[in-house]
This record gives C-alpha cells, structure tokens and sequence, in this order.
C-alpha cells in the first residue's frame, strides 16, 4: 500500500473487506487495483480519460469511461458501500450537487482534496499577491482544472448545509498525517461522510 | 481451398421469434485451440452481417485470410494456446449454416419461403451449437458489430452462459439511420430484374447488380469521412482528366464498384435481405419490457463495451446507452471510446488499443 497517495492509502485502509467501491476519477486504477488485491473490494470505477480507462481495462478493472459531473447519475440508489471522489471535487461543475449524488449513490462516501486554506497558500496570495502555484497546487491559474477551491472549513460547512455526518477526516502535510489546526497546516484533505 | 467447415445438425427444431420454427437447421461452424477437460476456456465469437465462421483460417471462397486473424490465434490477443474459439455462421446466412439458399424439406431453395429471423433466433442457434459441444460456460462471448448484437442477447436472454461479454462497436437497438440504410441495400437487391422476387438459384443470372449496390451503401457507411478522404480524396482512377462521363473517375467510385463485385462472389442476396432483417428487428430493450437494464436484471456476468470516435454507424452514444443500462442493473462493466481514424471498420483493422482491451478484459 507504500505506492498509494497519502489521501488514497489513507481511504484503502478504512474500507471493509468485500465491500463495494466505486471510484469517481479513478486515473491509472492505483486504489481500485489495491482494494481488489488486498480487500477483495468489488472495486468499479469512472474515468474520463481514455487512455487511463484503457489502462485500467487492461488490468481487468471495471471503469467506465465518462464525466464524473454527468456519469453518476445513472447509478442506483446505495448501489454502493462505499464512493470515493479523490483529488476531483475542486474539478466539478457544481460540487454541492457532486457530494449530493455521491452520498446517493454510496452508503458512505470519501471526498479528498487540495486544501486551499493551507499556510503555504494562504501567504503565496497575501506576500505574492498573485494566484498561489504550490506543492499541492502546481498548475497556474489559466491551464488549471481546479475551477472550485476549497478550505477544510468550507468543505465542513458544506457537509453541514448536506445533512451529511463526518464519520471520519484525516490530514496530510509533505506526505505525513497532520492533527491540529487542519485548515492551516493540511495540504490535503480527505472525509468520510455519510448521511 | 480451405476445407468445409464442421456442420452441427440441430435435432430439435428451433423456435423463432416470428412464430413457428426451423426443422433441420444445420450450423456451420469453426474451432480453434482445445476445449479444457472441464469445458472452461471456451471463447464464443460472434461474427456481423457479412461475415462467417472463418475467424483466423482463409476463407475458402475468397482464400482471404481469416477475418479477425489479426486478434485471433497463437499468442494473439484471443490466445488459441490458451482458448478454445469457436464461431459459427448464423441461421440465415450463406456458408454452411441454414439460410434461404439452403434447402427446404421439398428439396428446393427456401428462397423467400424462409422465416424472418431475429438476433435473438441466431443466438438460440448458436445456444444449441453450445450445447452440442458441451460447454456449459463460455470463458466469454465476443462479437463486434451484428456480433456484439449477439453477444448482448446471449447475456440477456441466457444469462449463465457467459461469464464476460465483450461488445465492440455494436449498439442494443437499430436507429431510423440503420434501419434506413439497411432499407436502401434491400431496396436496391429486390429492385434488380434477377432478383425474381427470391427465386433466382435455378436462374442463369443472380442479382448481383442489385446486391453490389447495396454492399456499395453499406461499405460507406462502415468507414469515416476522414478515412475515405485519407484514402482517396479527389484521386483519379488510371487517368488525367475527367472523362465527361460515367466511368468509375474517382478512386473512391472504383473502390465501390470493386468491394461490391466482389461481395457478390461470396455472398447471397436473400441472405443479405434476411440478415438486415434481423439486424433491423433488434432492440433488446423492446424484448425486455421496454426497459434495457431489465434485460440485465441480476446478471453475474462481466462485460465490457468498445466504441470508436469515428464510428458513425454505432456511434459512442449507442454503447454509453448500453453501458448506462448495465450500471442501472448493477453489473459489472467496462467501456472505452478508443480513437481510431477509420470508422465502424476499426473493429476489424489495426488498433492497438484494442488489442490491449480485448486481452486485458478476457484475461
């Protein structure tokens, strides 16, 4: 599990054995290919790009080629135990209404991401003055795909205005876990709500 | 020349979506590799319209090589050293299985006395041969096109028989633009003087003006505008200047002519009127209470559907449909839209990318 992403290795090992995941935004298969081979998760998976999806048929995982803002819709209710939205949400058309559909769709649902709160950020923009290009958000504001960023506090208030229950967060800073004043010292994030 | 294909003779008769059934239905079929002792690695492949069991062996008419030689055979992405494959020619078509050229029980051509069958009448044909093979189980079931039409029927209808079902450039209904298609190639058989309204075996001259055109018709619209442009563009054919008349100036009207003469030497024309038929008739939905992922209720099978960019016969559209409906019913499913430049052809042509799917899903 050393070769998972902080936010994913954190997810893989709070997922019950023999469960089922769908994986929103899945890339190359790294966290549904590890919860096949050590969980025995029915893993699925929704990618929109083509060469990632092939990829990830290549290895026989069932992912779907399609956009996550349109794709889950389809799904059936509770479908699945778990969804996981890893390093997406900040991606989405509308992510109010992206947490709506995962929690429809999952029993629980993992969300991670890029915490724009985090020092780092927050003194790019204040001493810089200009939008902040850093370890956690490494593209420019012109050719990111990050249209909504988003705090630790506002993704609470979020889950808050959803009806949708913490069970559990973890935090992230240079790859490490992170306990305390999260909304500064997280680089990333990663929830696991119900509701 | 190849040697005839085994001939499987069905004992019971086979019941039609029409009404009635087929006495005597005789399946030609093809196998490649070896059947495990406990009948496990069996690889069903569906073949289209136009094809026939001649998978990865020549075609004993043509003596072209196999259709799919490219994706079948030892070390292939269909690994014959592993899987045993078996394709067999539909019911109503024209290489060894039973079709309107075949015999009736009077001893003459059924001709147009044949029943109108249906995709799912040609999987039952195909569920028989299964059984008389004994396998049980296939390993999977695998078709593009009309194949993929049949490989989404045997998941529906005989849910446990095939444990992955690979759809490539294939569609769960045929659309007015099909349908309309289809109509022209017909149109254009019966309206051929030799046609004579089916019973044209005995006769010195075959329709084949008739069904040439109507292979002309469908060929473009198995390729892409790109591709026939790419091809041919304006190029004239075995000449400087326009003639000012009706010769075959352009490459491309060339190359019509010549995919469709050479159609007519291998295949029969009420098996072409039959086939669309069938292809037309398809919409699995329809069979299944109006409801696609009705027809996927509770199925334990894997499938994975291929569409491709260029493919405006089966667009991409048909196959996320398809793959829509499998979510609903809570099955397990891959799909890609894989780029390649040459239309609904790309299924049968060089695409690596296929090949990296179809091995890594069958695995």
């Amino acid at each position: 599990m050393s070769a998972l992403r902080p936010d994913l290795a954190a997810i893989a090992s709070a997922i019950e054995p023999g469960t089922r995941v769908l994986d929103i935004g899945c890339g190359d298969g790294a966290l549904l290919a590890e919860l096949r081979a050590s969980k025995g998760v029915d893993a699925r998976g929704i990618e929109i790009d083509g060469g990632c999806v092939e990829r990830c048929v290549a290895q026989g995982l069932s992912v779907v080629q399609g956009d996550a803002d349109s794709a889950l819709a389809d799904y059936p209710h509770k479908g699945f135990d778990y969804t996981v939205l890893s390093q997406t949400l900040q991606t989405a058309r509308r992510p109010d209404l992206m947490l709506d559909q995962l929690l429809r769709v999952g029993k629980q649902a993992f969300v991670s991401f890029p915490n724009f709160a985090h020092w780092r950020t927050r003194s790019a923009l204040m001493l810089g003055g200009r939008m902040p290009v850093t370890r956690s958000i490494p593209v420019s504001w012109y050719e990111t795909q990050n249209i909504h960023h988003v705090t630790v506090k506002d993704f609470r208030e979020l889950a808050r205005e959803k009806n949708a229950r913490i069970e559990r967060e973890w935090f992230f800073a240079n790859e490490k876990p992170v306990s305390g004043a999260a909304n500064l010292r997280a680089e990333f994030a990663v929830f696991l709500l119900s509701r | 020349m190849a040697g005839a294909s085994q001939v499987l003779q069905l004992t019971d008769p086979l019941p039609l979506d029409g009404g009635g059934e087929l006495h005597g239905a005789e399946i030609a079929y093809e196998t490649y590799g070896t059947l495990a002792g406990d009948g496990s690695n069996a690889i069903l492949l569906c073949h289209a319209l136009t094809g026939d069991q001649y998978v990865a062996s020549p075609h004993p008419v043509t003596g072209k090589p196999g259709w799919w030689e490219r994706m079948v055979g030892p070390g292939k992405p269909i690994d014959t050293d592993r899987y045993f494959v078996v394709c067999a020619n539909v019911v109503g078509s024209c290489m060894g299985s039973t079709g309107p050229a075949s015999e009736a029980p009077d001893g003459k051509p059924y001709a147009m006395r044949f029943p109108v069958i249906t995709i799912r009448d040609m999987v039952r044909g195909l569920v028989a041969l299964l059984d008389g093979l004994g396998i049980e189980k296939l390993h999977a079931v695998v078709g593009g096109s009309m194949g993929g039409m049949q490989a989404l029927s045997l998941a529906a209808n005989w849910p446990d028989r095939a444990q992955r079902v690979l759809v490539i450039a294939s569609t769960s209904r045929h659309s007015a633009q099909n349908i309309a298609f289809h109509e022209l190639g017909r149109q254009a058989v019966m309206a051929d003087p030799n046609w004579h309204q089916g019973d044209y075996y005995a006769q010195e001259s075959q329709p084949d003006s008739g069904l040439a055109v109507a292979r002309m018709a469908a060929h473009i619209t198995y390729l892409s505008e790109e591709a026939l442009t790419g091809k041919f563009g304006r190029n004239l054919q075995d000449r400087d200047t326009k003639s000012f008349g009706f010769d075959a100036d352009f490459q491309v009207e060339s190359y019509l002519r010549y995919q469709g003469s050479g159609f007519t030497r291998r295949f029969d024309a009420n098996s072409y009127l039959y086939i669309t038929r069938a292809m037309d008739y398809f919409d699995l939905a329809e069979e299944h209470g109006g409801k696609l992922a009705n027809a996927f209720a509770g199925t334990e099978a894997r499938f994975c559907l291929v569409s491709f960019d260029s493919d405006w016969l089966y667009p991409t559209a048909e196959s996320r449909h398809v793959v829509h409906a499998l979510n609903a019913a809570g099955a397990a499913v891959s799909f890609v839209e894989l780029s390649a430049p040459h239309g609904h052809d790309s299924f049968l042509l060089e695409v690596p990318a296929l090949d990296r799917v179809v091995k890594g899903f069958i695995e």
